[in-house]
């Protein structure tokens, strides 16, 4: 294996940690207001985050990290291609991070209410986005030849890329709303679980909707003519699969199964691109790919002694922080 | 307006509010971390409550530190995607590894010392702040070390016009973070201190939790004088080093035009023309420039027009003057508040030592009003720092008019500036405002559950 194709596998690895991880906790950001019924509640539920969602965002800031140091080309094409979206993105994740923190130092309803309604929007807006840039990308977009992308509204605002941003909010309210069954007890916890039912049915009709899509406005099922619709398949399974954990009251497998659908499907886009990073709609030749976005080789094997040497103790202390932090969250009283 | 100007301003809007909080961050954590270590130690619960009341402000920096931080990493491939192309092969590797060891390290153990005080013992909590608080340096460590790469290129090669890295551990040994990292992580204890000091003051002139204040004080001000000292050296050894690295930096930041006779006097103020380039009048101290530079009382400082003469020569046509009243006013400001600081924190230690502090009132009023000082400082060494590097965004290779994205339009940018600063302003706004109320409250209050209390009104404020 070359090391862009390993960086490639990594960057890929980061964003699928983060969307399992952060999944869950954008989608008890976004229960806050479908879920909880009251203050106490809604404190129950961010209880089961508060530890955690800090960490969980990092392994995006690590992908961005290594995205820059991996793939200059790639990091600067997109995050300058995508800039408005970027833009939205970091504002609403900047209200739901300091929202989450200063909640803690709020006391009156009013102002509550105003952070409860950041966490949720944010919540809801930055899984919306980053699924909308991430169909935009497999789609393709208008690169030249310079390794400039000049996009328009269409390019990353369509059918399809909307349909992606709504698939990933459902897949991260799922992944929340088994998150809260495993993590709490009382009254949420139950409602969690019939919610579960409703939810998972919008997700089933969304991702069908959405491998339809696919199928028209990209080329996965002709690049990856076995990958493509294995993956799919899977996440199919995994749903169907989460329903029944769920309403087994196997909570922890329910947990697993909606994490699995999340990382096929990021697997799915991830394998779709390779080894292109970015597709060009003007011409194929202007393609960005793991070769030509790539850093050079000194660097990325410093990179790769580093990611080898750190990630071990990363992965163990979060571990054990879940660990820790493993007891389930009661209703106060 | 281009959009050049626009980038330059969101990021320097962007850089300078993200760096209110980061040095407050570091320099809260290191003294709760501390706290946290006394209480293991003595078992007082004093340092406890210490720990929690300070760990608050520490937090509600912190959350604002870690959204902005987030906004600086893709603003670099948002606004500057040419500068991206042209370094991330050296500049991305330091922030990658800013997050696998820095980032990781802060976020999980913040939430295991939060949150974990009734499930881990003592010790695991103090050891949990202690790698936050590590974890925040070797944040400032990287980040730095990418900083520096910019003021002083080491351990790479151009190779098809882009700067790839040839020597990784150059990055880290580069003479320029050797000066920068100590200066900088001073001035974040010094900020955190100050912080510290200011609100103990505060509480010293309503006469509450006196002895809870006076043990924060006096850590405070033993950190704040150990650091002003830290500052002044590690700042002097700076200045030496742009003799070499960035002499136009140091031209500028002295309003030195001409070649300086030798000794070199140092101009304390001066009134600077820049279309004339000359200055009109200003006032000089003999031998300081030479001290300033050198170390010693001797040797000639070279003036920004023969400078300008050679780097024409070097680089080609251009200006290569940075804006001089900006780099000259700001190191007089980052200066003088940084002496004001070493001052200050004598004053304190020995008022305190002579239990005579809690009387002297007017110095506690200058405390509280020295909150203000460290921020002031640390803003005025950065636009120093990078404005003093202009034209260049890599210091003789890359300019920052080269380094924008093409494929964003003025539009865009002053949407985004505009929002984020929004943006800033409320956040500035809602933490001033909340650890105002941290710090009257003082320690020992308990959340007030009354829901009838608008926070906006006359009583609020009372408390």
């Amino acid at each position: 294996m070359s090391l862009p194709e390993l960086w490639f596998i990594l960057i890929a690895v980061l964003f699928i940690g983060f969307f399992f991880l952060e999944g869950f906790d954008f989608g008890v950001g976004m229960l806050t207001r479908l879920l909880a019924k009251n203050k106490d509640e809604r404190t129950q539920l961010l209880t089961t985050i508060g530890p955690f969602w800090d960490a969980n965002e990092v392994w995006l800031i690590t992908a961005g990290g290594a995205l820059f140091a991996a793939f200059p080309n790639w990091y600067a094409t997109m995050f300058s291609g995508y800039y408005t979206l970027f833009v939205i993105f970091l504002l609403a994740l900047i209200a739901r991070g300091v929202a989450i923190e200063y909640i803690h130092h709020t006391e009156t309803d009013k102002y509550l209410n105003l952070w409860h309604w950041c966490i949720a929007i944010g919540s809801f807006l930055s899984p919306f986005l980053l699924g909308m840039l991430f169909t935009s990308l497999i789609q393709g977009v208008p690169i030249d030849e310079t390794m400039t992308m000049y996009g328009t509204f269409s390019d990353f605002v369509n059918a399809y890329s909307v349909v992606g941003g709504l698939a990933v909010v459902l897949l991260s309210l799922v992944h929340g709303l088994t998150y809260i069954g495993l993590r709490t007890t009382g009254p949420v916890h139950d409602r969690a679980l019939s919610l579960l039912n409703k939810v998972y049915v919008v997700l089933f009709i969304g991702l069908v909707v959405f491998a339809a899509l696919t199928y028209v406005s990209t080329d996965l099922f002709i690049v990856r003519p076995l990958a493509t619709p294995i993956l799919l398949g899977a996440v199919v399974l995994t749903t169907i699969l989460g329903i029944i954990f769920a309403n087994k009251r196997r909570e922890g497998l329910a947990f697993t199964m909606s994490g699995l659908s999340i990382v096929f499907t990021v697997a799915m886009l991830f394998i779709g691109l390779f080894p292109r990073v970015m597709i060009s709609t003007i011409d194929p030749a202007f393609n960005l790919t793991i070769d030509n976005a790539a850093s050079g080789e000194y660097t990325l094997s410093v990179m790769t002694k580093v990611a080898v040497t750190l990630l071990p103790f990363v992965l163990g202390y979060q571990i054990w922080s879940y660990y820790v932090f493993r007891k389930r969250i009661h209703p106060k009283n | 307006m281009d959009v050049l100007l626009l980038a330059r301003i969101q990021y320097a809007i962007t850089t300078v509010f993200h760096f209110f909080f980061v040095p407050l961050s570091i320099g809260t954590i290191f003294l709760v971390a501390i706290m946290e270590t006394l209480y293991v130690v003595k078992k007082k619960e004093i340092y406890l409550e210490m720990s929690k009341f300070w760990g608050k402000v520490f937090l509600l920096s912190f959350a604002i530190g870690v959204v902005t931080g987030i906004l600086q990493e893709f603003q670099f491939g948002m606004n500057w995607s040419e500068y991206s192309r042209f370094m991330g092969d050296v500049f991305g590797a330091p922030l990658a590894v800013e997050a696998l060891l820095a980032f990781f390290m802060e976020s999980t153990f913040i939430g295991v010392w939060i949150f974990g005080r009734d499930k881990l013992p003592k010790w695991m909590i103090a050891a949990s702040a202690w790698l936050v608080s590590i974890g925040t340096m070797l944040s400032a460590l990287w980040i730095l070390a990418a900083n520096s790469f910019m003021q002083e290129p080491v351990g790479f090669e151009i190779i098809d016009g882009k700067a790839v890295l040839t020597d990784f551990m150059a990055l880290l040994t580069n003479p320029q973070l050797l000066v920068e990292f100590p200066h900088t992580i001073f001035g974040a204890l010094a900020t955190g201190a100050f912080v510290v000091a200011g609100i103990s003051a505060y509480n010293f002139m309503k006469k509450r939790h006196l002895d809870f204040f006076r043990k924060s004080f006096n850590m405070a001000m033993v950190v704040a004088l150990i650091s002003g000292f830290g500052i002044a050296f590690s700042g002097h050894d700076q200045a030496k080093h742009l003799m070499e690295s960035q002499p136009m930096k140091m031209a500028a930041s002295e309003g030195l035009w001409e070649d300086s006779e030798d000794p070199a006097d140092w101009t304390l103020i001066a009134d600077i023309d820049v279309e004339n380039q000359e200055n009109n009048w200003q006032i000089d101290i003999p031998y300081a420039l030479s001290y300033l530079a050198y170390g010693k009382f001797e040797g000639a400082v070279p003036g920004m027009l023969s400078l300008q003469q050679e780097y024409e020569e070097k680089y080609g046509e251009g200006n290569y003057i940075p804006p001089v009243k900006t780099v000259f006013w700001s190191f007089r400001i980052m200066a003088g508040f940084g002496g004001l600081m070493v001052l200050i924190s004598m004053l304190g230690l020995w008022y305190s030592y002579r239990r005579t502090i809690e009387q002297k009132t007017w110095f506690l009023k200058a405390l509280v009003v020295s909150i203000a000082i460290p921020f002031i400082a640390n803003t005025a060494g950065w636009i120093m720092t990078e404005i003093g590097r202009q034209p260049w965004t890599v210091m003789g290779y890359y300019t920052t008019a080269q380094s924008v994205s093409p494929n964003v339009t003025a539009g865009q940018v002053l949407f985004s500036t505009i929002s984020f600063t929004s943006a800033y302003v409320i956040l500035a706004i809602v933490m001033i405002y909340m650890t105002a109320r941290v710090a009257k409250r003082g320690p020992y209050v308990e959340q007030i559950t009354d829901e009838n209390v608008d926070l906006l009104s006359k009583e609020a404020f009372k408390s």
